[in-house]
């Protein structure tokens, strides 16, 4: 049981590592971008915003932790 | 060879010589302090591991569907690429401590050499420890062969660029007989987190419906971008840095 939790704990780290919230807001992101290719609007665009805000705010988060 | 091509094999070779340094080091730390022969057996099993799931996980991913392949594949150079460049920024604006081979090696030492008298037949702490630093920082390289290669049907060129990296770095650790603490390890891993994020862009919009303007050639505007706003980051977070320094050191001097 415990080397189950630990295998489970290994793969949390590896893919979803230090911030759960990049991993949750790249789903969300690729959510709205297949729903926002659906339409006659482009759909190319929201992927670059989602990461610029993302991996801001990641970092802002962790710099605030260390000061 | 076309540009995603050519963006292929640079970000796994670049990818692979930085996870390989990072193997070669605990390997030459057992090895010089322990046993030469187990730790050698603990590399042999790890990349023996290593091949067998890439054998296993490629076709099954190249079978995919290829939109959903990219989505997968996008997501995931994402998750990943974004948790390279997070700390690769955190690190280049002094937040994080950088990664020194030399201080990992002598780590390393010492508690190989606090572990005990090695056994003559086999040590299984060479072995054990060997095994793991391989097996753990290879897995992030077959994650990125695999990501890469399938996504562009070329596991081929991928693993091809891995290997590559791997045997540039086992020789130059051979000939100079030490951890490669002059590799310049945190600005490729800035790189590469840069790579893997733009790739990650591209290819999981393109899975999730979006069409890119100029198609492939949007990658030339996504991988500059990316690196312009990773460095942006760094340089803000620098400033802020220093602005607190210099109001720590204004208010100390007004308080004297």
């Amino acid at each position: 049981m415990r080397r189950v939790e630990a295998f489970f704990r290994f793969l949390w780290d590896f893919v979803i590592g230090d911030d759960w919230r990049v991993a949750a807001g790249v789903v969300v992101a690729l959510g709205i971008t297949a729903l926002v290719a659906g339409t006659s609007v482009a759909a190319w665009w929201v992927l670059p915003v989602a990461v610029a805000a993302l991996l801001g705010l990641s970092v802002w988060g962790a710099a605030r932790q260390q000061s | 060879m076309s540009g995603p091509e050519l963006g292929l094999a640079i970000s796994v070779f670049l990818a692979c010589a930085v996870e390989a340094v990072e193997a070669l080091t605990i390997v030459l730390a057992v090895g010089y302090t322990r046993s030469w022969r187990s730790s050698l057996i603990g590399v042999g099993v790890a990349v023996l591991v290593l091949a067998i799931l890439t054998a296993a996980l490629g076709p099954a991913l190249t079978a995919l569907p290829i939109n959903v392949l990219r989505v997968v594949v996008g997501a995931l150079l994402l998750i990943f690429g974004l948790q390279w460049l997070r700390k690769a920024i955190l690190r280049a604006s002094g937040l994080k401590a950088l990664h020194d081979e030399r201080e990992a090696y002598e780590e390393e030492m010492a508690a190989a050499r606090a572990a005990g008298a090695p056994d003559t037949t086999f040590d299984p702490y060479s072995f054990t420890l060997a095994f793991k630093g391989v097996l753990l920082e290879g897995l992030e390289v077959v994650f990125i062969v695999l990501t890469f290669g399938a996504n562009q049907h070329n596991v081929g060129l991928a693993a091809a660029a891995a290997g590559a990296a791997v045997l540039a770095v086992v020789l130059t650790g051979v000939a100079v007989r030490a951890p490669l603490a002059r590799v310049p390890e945190n600005t490729l891993k800035f790189a590469v987190g840069a790579m893997l994020t733009s790739f990650g862009i591209f290819w999981g919009a393109e899975g999730a419906g979006a069409h890119w303007p100029g198609s492939d050639a949007a990658l030339l505007v996504i991988i500059p971008a990316t690196l312009l706003l990773a460095v942006g980051m760094v340089t803000l977070l620098r400033r802020r840095a220093a602005a607190a320094g210099a109001s720590v050191a204004s208010g100390a001097a007004s308080r004297a």
